[in-house]
């Protein structure tokens, strides 16, 4: 069983970081949004804030992690242009994808989106988790500022569902392979 | 934007609230705004180049993060223990999300750009 090391560095981006972050948008978005629900208690106990906190900074490094390992560890590779008169485009993922009009489509709207839209949940995530730190479960005492940060959290899990989905589907088109090969188990 | 009487009472101001969000809201638009520009110009294109296997989005994500640390940095020193206008400060918030948005949707941008 054999990987390659661009293999294994866009698992890491899209799985590792990308993905843990996408599921912990549902711990965030229902917190957030329970502790200004009438009737429910308010005020987690002191051990709940802690660990709340933490899980927002948690989300806040996965999603830097996302976007640089994205920016400068694998778009590189997706970007590189290939040689003029090379007819197998395999290891040029935008070349490839820019090849046929039937895929192009795929970096034009996909790629293109993706690579800016993604920016904008790290932003994001740093003001809500900054906010709940700084205000606590109080923070639903301020009714405008707990919508703001509510609504913000879902425009980061819509700008990550965004890069994630066409993620997942560049890398199905246009997979980024090549660089040293990793075994990782013999074969029987 | 509203604001501003300083606060007296126990409770936390929502001044730094207020300018982490707007501040955040400035960043996201600046990412739309810097992503407009490189697209606009060739030129601006290659000055936002500032690490080449990466691109123009090097500069572009780059400088949205100066902008939105430096924006974010000033509206806390203005606000920080102010009581702001909550409601005007979320919609300019909002606005300005919207704008990051739209402006890195390649279908607007062209349609801006008259692709």
């Amino acid at each position: 069983m054999e990987i390659t090391w661009r293999d294994l560095m866009t698992v890491l981006h899209g799985m590792g970081f990308g993905a843990l972050f996408m599921l912990a948008f549902t711990g965030a978005i229902i917190e957030l949004y329970r502790m200004a629900v009438p009737g429910l208690p308010a005020i987690p106990n002191p051990r709940n804030q802690t660990l709340f906190r933490f899980y927002l900074i948690a989300m806040v490094v996965l999603a830097w992690l996302s976007v640089f390992s994205g920016a400068y560890v694998i778009y590189p590779w997706y970007r590189a242009a290939a040689p003029a008169g090379l007819t197998d485009l395999a290891a040029y993922p935008r070349n490839l994808l820019l090849s046929s009009p039937t895929t192009s489509g795929w970096h034009r709207l996909g790629m293109e989106w993706k690579e800016h839209v993604a920016w904008i949940a790290p932003i994001a995530m740093t003001m809500v988790a900054y906010v709940y730190a700084k205000y606590g479960p109080s923070l639903a005492k301020y009714r405008h500022l707990h919508r703001a940060v509510f609504y913000f959290t879902l425009a980061a899990f819509v700008a990550t569902g965004i890069a994630g989905a066409f993620g997942a589907f560049l890398n199905k088109y246009a997979p980024i392979r090549g660089g040293e090969t990793i075994q990782l188990m013999k074969g029987k | 934007m509203a604001s501003t009487k300083q606060t007296a009472s126990t409770e936390l101001p929502n001044g730094p609230g207020a300018a982490a969000l707007l501040a955040a809201g400035i960043g996201c638009a600046t990412m739309g705004v810097f992503t407009l520009l490189a697209e606009a110009s060739k030129g601006i294109n290659t000055l936002f180049s500032f690490y080449a296997p990466t691109g123009a989005l090097s500069g572009v994500s780059t400088l949205a993060i100066v902008v939105w640390l430096v924006a974010w940095f000033a509206l806390h020193r203005a606000w920080a223990v102010r009581e702001v206008a909550m409601a005007r400060v979320s919609i300019a918030a909002f606005v300005l999300l919207l704008i990051g948005f739209a402006l890195t949707f390649p279908p607007f941008m062209e349609l801006l750009l008259g692709k």
